[in-house]
């Protein structure tokens, strides 16, 4: 231990004679390390970003779409026929491990508050499809089961409608706003959700009754069809078999014979963060071969002045092993300073890619996630870089035979 | 016991396809306490037996007894243990580590021994007081003249309290007046007890030992006292002046 101490300060010594050498040899080492870190904090702050759009939109939420109908060859669109409703809604609330059942249909139109108007989108929900995605709000309350059942004329607000329609420091709640010159009362303004995972503006919204959106502002050709419907599922394990028993109490109803298409659409949530999952799985193997790489040209480098070094040392090995050194007391010596120039290396990469994942985060305005792991994981690998790459150059130098080496000019 | 009993040392060199016999057969027994010179023409054979004599080569046969133990069979791990022990070198070129203080120059065989550094440091400000280099402790080779560079060699050479100090051509890039210090040195060393082998082609520097060995083509062609040769010893200026 003491000799392996004092062979540590014996190397910091010679690299610090050649410090510019040292440094240069360094650098493909530190280049490499903090890449490795900096991106991997900026992926994964990238990934938590993306997985709490995947959360804004719910937990466990499985959506069902009326899918097109296909009427002699000629598809349209979803939600483009009345082939979900109410009733099948309620249907589903049986199938076991479904927490909240709630459906919604949706128009674009313009909206007027006082001499202030917005165009957005209103949806006629129900209260269960609130709890589903997860809103709530931040002044007033949500519309209750009685205002949906008598068609109440309340609406819920979305903050970049509220910020549309009032002044700033302006509390929506209580005023009245006109939908097709229909007024309506606000009794709540939403809290902020964000930008969803396809980039629309979740919080550009207004809510109303689904009954009060179907009889009184968006109208219907047939009562009880819904535009989308959803539920929630206990644990994410159930969710595959309910989205199963919901194709089976479909496919039903609506009779449909074992040749016909499926005249809805389910998707899982769970479905969209795996396609997440698996891009950012491929994110994690090309940042791998990356820091590969760079530690690999930085070993290199390492390897390449350390046999300069074995060279310009010969007759110092020579001296060394006439005084008593052993082959393996060289060896280390060698190793030694091939570590410490890898690990220093390494160390000074993990502050450059700290530093620069701050950076990135701050231009890209991106969170930058840096995790204790990389850091030990990266500085560890250079160290064995060091280990690998000294090996060779260390080994030619505990090889020297010490009469010849004594004698080298 | 001989300090040094060596039986019919054989050495062969192949370069390609020619074989050099650098010793064809020497046998040769030194007592501790002795000052031995080597002399001869270079191609003698004489630098062989040196490297032999200090652990840095095997002969290809024979024997080479140290303090009674056969080393002539010994492993390279081995021998650097003997070498560190036992022997200690003085070169032609000094042979000091660049940028490297006097003292931490003559510390390094106690380095290898696994000595602690604390006792490390005080025996090699004692060996450097010995050569009277007390002063020069904290300087670089490159700050100190040829003569007290070699004494910084012997210093590191006698810093284990080795049974030999072996000399390979230590003046022969000395002055006279550098030359005749350090073999001042030497020689108070010997009267200390130190067993001293000087390899030299120097007369001059041959008359300090007691006892001269002439080697020519890979074989002892005299060895004899000293005083046979030269008549008296040169009076010795104290050491270090």
């Amino acid at each position: 231990m003491n000799f392996l101490l004092m062979t540590v300060l014996v190397a910091f010594r010679v690299l610090g004679r050649n410090r510019m050498r040292s440094i240069l040899t360094m650098l493909g080492i530190i280049i490499g390390v903090g890449a490795v870190i900096a991106m991997v904090s900026i992926g994964e702050g990238a990934k938590a970003a993306v997985q709490a759009q995947i959360a804004s939109f719910g937990t466990n939420v499985i959506t069902i779409l009326p899918w097109a109908t296909t009427t002699s060859g000629v598809r349209s669109g979803h939600g483009g026929a009345v082939t979900l409703t109410i009733g099948d809604m309620e249907e589903l609330r049986k199938i076991p491990g479904v927490t909240d059942v709630g459906w919604a249909r949706r128009d674009a139109m313009q909206i007027v508050h006082e001499n202030k108007n917005w165009f957005t989108t209103v949806n006629g929900v129900t209260p269960g499809y609130l709890v589903i995605r997860g809103w709530s709000t931040v002044s007033g309350d949500f519309f209750t089961q009685a205002d949906t059942e008598t068609a109440a004329q309340g609406a819920l607000i979305g903050q970049s409608v509220a910020e549309n329609l009032f002044g700033p420091g302006e509390d929506p709640v209580g005023a009245t706003i006109r939908l097709k010159n229909i007024p309506f009362k606000v009794v709540g303004k939403l809290i902020a959700k964000g930008y969803d995972t396809r980039g629309s503006d979740q919080d550009d919204v207004v809510f109303i009754p689904f009954s009060t959106a179907e009889r009184k502002v968006m109208g219907t050709r047939f009562m009880g069809s819904i535009g989308a419907g959803f539920l929630s599922a206990e644990t994410p394990e159930e969710m595959a078999s309910i989205v199963d028993e919901v194709k089976r109490v479909l496919r039903q109803r609506h009779k449909l014979r074992p040749n016909q298409d499926d005249d809805f659409t389910v998707r899982n949530q769970l479905d969209t963060a795996k396609i997440q999952e698996g891009t950012s799985e491929s994110m994690k193997l090309l940042l791998l071969a990356v820091a590969s790489i760079s530690l690999l040209v930085g070993g290199i480098g390492i390897m390449n002045i350390l046999l300069v070094s074995v060279t310009e040392r010969t007759r110092e090995i020579g001296i060394r092993m006439a005084v008593g050194a052993k082959r393996r007391h060289i060896l280390l010596q060698f190793l030694v300073e091939a570590v410490v120039l890898s690990a220093l290396g390494g160390l000074i990469g993990v502050g450059v890619g700290v530093a620069g994942a701050k950076v990135a985060s701050n231009i890209a305005g991106w969170p930058a996630i840096i995790s204790g792991d990389i850091l030990v994981i990266a500085f560890g690998f250079s160290a064995l870089v060091g280990v690998f790459f000294g090996l060779y150059p260390a080994n030619k130098a505990s090889r020297l035979n010490p009469i010849e080496a004594l004698r080298y000019e | 016991m001989s300090l040094i009993v060596c039986r019919d040392l054989v050495k062969t060199y192949h370069l390609g396809e020619m074989e050099v016999r650098a010793l064809r057969g020497v046998s040769l027994t030194i007592e501790a306490g002795d000052c031995v010179a080597v002399m001869g023409a270079s191609g003698s054979g004489k630098s062989t037996l040196m490297n032999i004599l200090g652990c840095l080569d095997v002969p290809t046969s024979g024997t080479y007894a140290l303090e009674g133990t056969d080393v002539s069979t010994l492993g390279g791990s081995r021998l650097a243990e003997i070498r560190n022990q036992k022997i200690g070198f003085v070169f032609q070129s000094f042979n000091l580590i660049p940028r490297t203080t006097a003292r931490e120059n003559v510390q390094l065989p106690l380095f290898y021994r696994g000595m602690p550094a604390g006792e490390q440091r005080v025996l090699a400000a004692r060996a450097l007081q010995r050569v009277g280099l007390a002063d020069r402790e904290h300087h670089h080779p490159s700050q100190l003249s040829g003569g007290q560079q070699q004494r910084v060699a012997i210093a590191r050479a006698l810093v284990t309290s080795p049974a030999i100090i072996l000399a390979d051509e230590p003046t022969g890039n000395l002055d006279s007046q550098a030359s005749r210090e350090i073999m001042d040195t030497l020689t108070q060393l010997n009267r200390e007890g130190i067993t001293i082998i000087l390899v030299t082609h120097e007369a001059d520097i041959a008359r300090y030992a007691h006892r001269i060995i002439m080697m020519k083509d890979g074989v002892i062609q005299s060895d004899r006292p000293a005083g046979d040769m030269f008549g008296a010893r040169p009076a010795p200026q104290e050491a270090g002046a």
